[in-house]
């Protein structure tokens, strides 16, 4: 019944494995538990909780003898630790929220939950989500399975290195510039990032409210389809949730791509990007177009301004919202202080890593008297005329497609030193944040020392069906998505 | 443009973060890149061009003005570095 090879199903499998009663919800808790256990080196979980995950799996178990049962009834998945947990303590990656308990559950927390999945527990990242190799994380670094050298990209590296390492079948991550797609790129496997507002942000830990994003990893466009029909909806708690009715993501999944038109923004093949990536890339734009696609030439000549301005909008909202941690109503407080304000400075240089204070300043100083205009509504207008690219790109394309990431993964250390050249990490990505697009990265070959490189696939604004159309088609041509790390 | 120490040590200040003069050191230094990045943008000609605060435009959504969650006091109250009888602590403010 259970075989070797359980692990490495699809959640489309895992699903009718569970609804024919071949396999039980507890038997696949134990399955995962039993690899996170084998697998610890990786350093993906930050909070595992047997009791809690099998009690889960045992209600699910319920649901699926009286019939009660969604098609997610009994799939395990495991969350990214930006998102608060009742059961399991919700950190952040900081040393902040050492042991937080959350009161409550995050809204995407409580939907998948809703539908019957099972929490394996909580997964590693870089500190509030701000990063890009997961080297942020004040709990150690996490390892890429395909290489143990290299990183597992960030901000959602614990999220990449677990689906990648077939030690969860489905994690949730968030995205604020690149946060889902570098880290899927890097461990080559699918990150699913949706429309802005489309899924809910209550229960998410705040880093920047206007890009802030949740969404999946996953081992293909299928299941991420799958379990975001469980995932997105409107939520009045979230006061920038859109109010639309719930749609079906696999709907278009099985539609041929003849006629479909691909947008090849030429500024993505720039001087920046490594021969290694752009020959995977160029290859993966020769399979679209022997499945049907047309190819566009197009251009978004403001594009690569994205990362000038996502580093004021993002570290200005950061610093409101990171505001919130002043050692009184939780998270850490210093031992010893002279008086209230000393005790919230004291606090917040002890809690807080390099990284969020590094931006909480960059936040306080373009947000600071004087300076305002210069940089924060600069940075807006120039983030409208980056958006207003992508409308215009989309009366010529129906998906845009081209590189992830400049590199494959890079090695520890090799970044972390040089803060600038680590942001330039999301050099692709930023761009669709800024806009507020759905955009996903999905596995298209192997780069420099055999890690893998990721094909981005963006779209306009709620058609999340079509860009995870092309992403399935492809992956329906392709084995990409279905190789997994020696070893596991 | 570049920024002085000082101008560290006021914005760390703004943002209530203690700061030992090593640290400055290396922040100005890593500051100083991040806006020279930065600089970039202000090449491009924005005149007459309406800031984009959120993705999708629009107003944000009030909703009214109700108490919706109650007798959460307790479990509020758990993580706190330091309380008392249904109240936060913190240092004496007034003498």
């Amino acid at each position: 019944m259970i075989g070797d090879a359980l692990h490495r199903s699809t959640i489309a499998d895992l699903s009718r494995l569970l609804s024919a009663r071949e396999v039980s919800a507890v038997e696949l808790a134990h399955l995962y538990l039993n690899r996170i256990d084998a697998h610890r080196d990786l350093n993906a979980f930050l909070d595992v909780r047997p009791e809690v995950t099998l009690a889960q799996a045992a209600a699910a178990d319920a649901r699926l003898a009286c019939g009660d049962a969604t098609p997610l009834t009994g799939i395990p998945v495991a969350h990214k630790d930006i998102f608060v947990t009742r059961d399991f303590a919700s950190t952040a990656g900081s040393r902040m929220l050492a042991g937080y308990m959350s009161p409550f559950d995050a809204a995407v927390v409580e939907n998948l939950g809703a539908a019957g999945m099972v929490t394996l527990g909580k997964l590693n990242c870089d500190e509030f989500a701000m990063g890009s190799s997961n080297e942020n994380s004040a709990y150690g670094n996490v390892l890429n399975p395909w290489d143990k050298s290299a990183v597992p990209g960030g901000s959602s590296g614990g999220s990449s290195a677990a689906v990648a390492a077939r030690i969860a079948p489905v994690a949730t991550a968030t995205d604020t510039g690149g946060s889902i797609r570098e880290p899927a790129a890097f461990t080559g496997i699918t990150g699913t990032k949706p429309t802005y507002g489309r899924p809910s942000r209550w229960g998410m830990i705040a880093f920047a409210s206007s890009l802030d994003t949740a969404g999946l990893m996953t081992g293909s466009a299928e299941d991420a389809a799958l379990v975001l029909n469980a995932m997105v909806g409107f939520d009045a708690r979230d006061s920038t949730s859109i109010d639309r009715p719930p749609e079906d993501y696999t709907r278009s999944l099985a539609q041929p791509l003849n006629g479909m038109r691909i947008g090849v923004p030429g500024e993505f093949f720039g001087a920046g990007l490594a021969a290694d990536v752009e020959s995977a890339i160029r290859t993966a734009l020769d399979t679209y177009r022997g499945l049907g696609a047309t190819l566009v030439d197009i251009s978004l000549p403001n594009a690569e301004l994205g990362i000038p301005v996502y580093y004021v909008v993002a570290p200005a909202e950061c610093s409101s919202n990171l505001s919130r941690f002043d050692g009184v109503r939780y998270g850490h407080r210093a031992k010893n202080y002279s008086d209230l304000t000393d005790m919230i400075k004291k606090s917040r240089a002890e809690g807080l890593g390099p990284e969020p204070k590094r931006r909480i300043l960059i936040g306080a100083y373009v947000l600071s008297h004087g300076y305002y205009d210069a940089y924060y509504i600069k940075a807006q207008q120039v983030r409208r005329l980056i958006a207003d690219e992508f409308r215009e790109a989309f009366r010529l394309c129906d998906v845009i497609a081209g590189p992830v990431t400049t590199s494959v993964a890079f090695g520890f250390g090799e970044k972390a030193a040089d803060p600038v050249s680590m942001y330039m990490s999301d050099l692709y990505t930023i761009p669709g944040s800024l806009a507020g697009i759905p955009s996903m990265s999905i596995p298209c070959g192997f780069g420099a020392h055999q890690r893998p490189v990721g094909l981005q696939l963006m779209a306009n604004y709620f058609d999340e069906a079509r860009m995870l159309n092309a992403a399935h088609q492809y992956q329906l041509a392709t084995d990409w998505h279905r190789l997994v790390p020696p070893g596991f | 443009m570049s920024l002085s120490l000082a101008d560290v040590a006021r914005i760390a200040h703004l943002a209530r973060i203690e700061i030992t003069a090593t640290e400055a050191d290396r922040t100005l230094a890593q500051l100083n890149d991040i806006f020279s990045m930065i600089e970039k943008m202000q090449a491009v000609d924005t005149t007459g061009i309406e800031p984009m605060a959120h993705p999708l435009g629009g107003h944000q959504r009030l909703r009214e003005d109700l108490v919706t969650e109650t007798g959460r006091r307790e479990t509020s109250l758990a993580n706190a570095p330091a309380q008392r009888d249904g109240l936060f602590l913190v240092p004496k403010v007034i003498e």
